[in-house]
Formats: C-alpha cells, sequence, structure tokens
C-alpha cells in the first residue's frame, strides 16, 4: 500500500495535468475535451447506471452531463479533481431523471439508514467464496443477483464505490448525502451482499485468505 | 487495555477494509480479531466478496458508448466554434 505523501504528490500531478489541460481546451483546443473525458467515461456510465438501472437512460443522463461539464468547464473550480466534479453532476443528473420519471421505489423508503443494527449471518467455521467452484458465467450470475437483491440505496453505494471504484468523498458527491451517511450505508450494503452469498448452498468453503486492507 | 465488543468490530468493518480508521482504532480491531474467530470469519468472507465484485470484468461500457460520445461531442464543438 502506497504511504499518503506518495499519494498527495501524485494526485498532485494529476491536478497539475488536468488543470494545463482544460486551460488549453479552454483556449479553443476543444477536441482536447476527449482526453479529459476518456479515463472516466465507465464510471461516468456506471454512476449513472448505478442510480437509473437502465442502459438506455445511463447513456443518455452520461451524454448530457458530460456535455454539461463541457459547457461549464470555466466554472469548474481546479481544486478537485475534474473525475469528482463529473461525477457529482453524474449523479445529479441521474437522480432529477429519476424524479422525473417517479421511480423512487417504496422499496427506498422502507429502508432508511436508521433502522438499527444489522447482524450479519454468523458462521461456526472457515469458509470462503470458492472462486474456483464457480464457473466465471455463473458467477457474473450470482454477482447480478446479489447486486439485484439489495435496496436501491445499499446498491448504489456499493456500485459507486466498489465497482467504480469512487472514494467516500466521491461517493458522497454523486450520491448527495453526507460522507457519514455514505458509510454508514456502505457497511450495511457490504455486509448483505456477503450474506447473499454466504447463505447460498453454491457458496461453500475452500481455504481461507486473510483480508488486508 | 480497552477491547472492543464484537458489535464495535461489525460496526467497523467496512471502515476497516478501507483502511479509514485511526490507527489506535486498527490496533484495538486487531487485537480483537486475533482472538476472536467469529469476527475474523467475518471479515474475511466480505472482503472476498468485494474483492470478487470489484474483479468482475463483466461491468462493460455498452457496445458503441464512447463512438456515440464522441459524435454528440464533435456536434457540440462545432456549435462552439461558430
Amino acid at each position: 500500500m502506497q504511504n499518503t505523501l506518495v499519494r498527495e504528490s501524485e494526485n498532485d500531478r494529476i491536478l497539475e495535468g488536468e488543470r494545463e489541460l482544460i486551460a488549453e481546451i479552454l483556449a479553443g483546443n476543444h477536441e482536447r475535451y476527449y482526453e479529459l473525458i476518456a479515463p472516466i467515461e465507465r464510471r461516468v456510465y456506471y454512476t449513472a447506471y448505478a442510480i437509473l438501472r437502465t442502459e438506455a437512460d445511463a447513456e443518455e443522463v452520461s451524454q448530457e452531463a458530460i456535455l454539461k461539464a463541457f459547457r461549464g468547464l470555466r466554472t469548474f473550480r481546479g481544486e478537485a479533481k475534474f473525475s469528482s466534479w463529473l461525477l457529482s453532476i453524474v449523479g445529479n443528473e441521474a437522480r432529477m431523471r429519476l424524479r422525473r420519471r417517479r421511480e423512487v421505489s417504496l422499496e427506498l423508503l422502507k429502508s432508511p439508514d436508521n433502522e438499527g443494527e444489522y447482524t450479519p449471518i454468523e458462521l461456526a467455521e472457515w469458509r470462503e467464496i470458492p472462486i474456483e467452484a464457480l464457473a466465471q458465467k455463473e458467477l457474473a450470475a450470482r454477482l447480478e443477483e446479489a447486486l439485484a437483491a439489495l435496496p436501491e440505496i445499499y446498491r448504489e453505494v456499493l456500485i459507486l464505490r466498489d465497482i467504480d471504484e469512487l472514494n467516500i468523498a466521491e461517493t458522497s458527491a454523486a450520491l448527495e448525502i453526507t460522507v457519514p451517511a455514505v458509510k454508514t450505508r456502505l457497511l450495511r450494503a457490504r455486509l448483505m451482499v456477503r450474506d447473499y452469498f454466504v447463505s447460498r448452498s453454491w457458496a461453500r468453503h475452500t481455504g481461507l485468505r486473510k483480508a488486508q486492507p | 487495555m480497552i477491547t472492543l465488543s464484537c458489535e464495535e468490530v461489525r460496526r467497523e468493518i467496512s471502515n476497516y477494509l478501507d483502511d479509514d480508521m485511526s490507527p489506535r482504532m486498527r490496533r484495538l480491531l486487531e487485537v480483537h480479531l486475533e482472538q476472536c474467530r467469529k469476527c475474523a470469519v467475518l471479515l474475511d468472507s466480505t472482503h472476498n466478496v468485494l474483492v470478487l465484485l470489484a474483479d468482475e470484468h463483466r461491468f462493460e461500457l455498452p457496445a458503441g458508448f464512447s463512438l456515440r460520445m464522441r459524435h454528440m461531442l464533435a456536434k457540440e464543438f462545432e456549435k462552439a466554434k461558430s
């Protein structure tokens, strides 16, 4: 694991590179906007998809947000990463569309953050999710199944954080919820998806690997 | 020495996996994990499921996504020029 200093200087380097690129784009070299977008388009799409859950809507919202970011590039303050800024725009746009669609499901209302402690399933013996035992195709299906089984508010936080690999602050911005709320939901989401796996008969033991932070 | 309960450990599992806690809390948690099989199993199995999720490359962009995005932007750039 990298130490904090290395991470910070790397971060500075990225910010510096972005600032230069943005200055060029603003000076009229528009084509270079592609370079700004290319490394994060996958995350843009999955941020929208995490919230909207349909491919067509997710793509439309991604395009709208990318366009909006281009048009508003002059207002971007280079203090944070461009990706954080764009992803928060995507999150906003996606949630606005969701509201318009009136798809805020009852499921969502029924699963507030504060419904008390979540108690994960207890295991008596060492067990691991048997990666080798499942064919890749089956594994993909199981993962999809596990994600689909989560209530909306937990699914979106899990997708953004653990699949899109947004950090906590970016996830918080994309979902317009506080950092503590992200952490609370994330804990619950992770335990729930883990339970989904361990409670299934196809998830039987083989060996054990130590978790490293 | 202060020790953590299983419940407290459970609450911190997500933060532990994100390496998002004070060194002091980390030490307390690790002391607990060494002694409590139940919590160690919980941590490892949660970690493993997350590794599966993150490793999964099936989360691809829809075919043609980048191309359509570029077309859309190209039109915008045209407009911006005129």
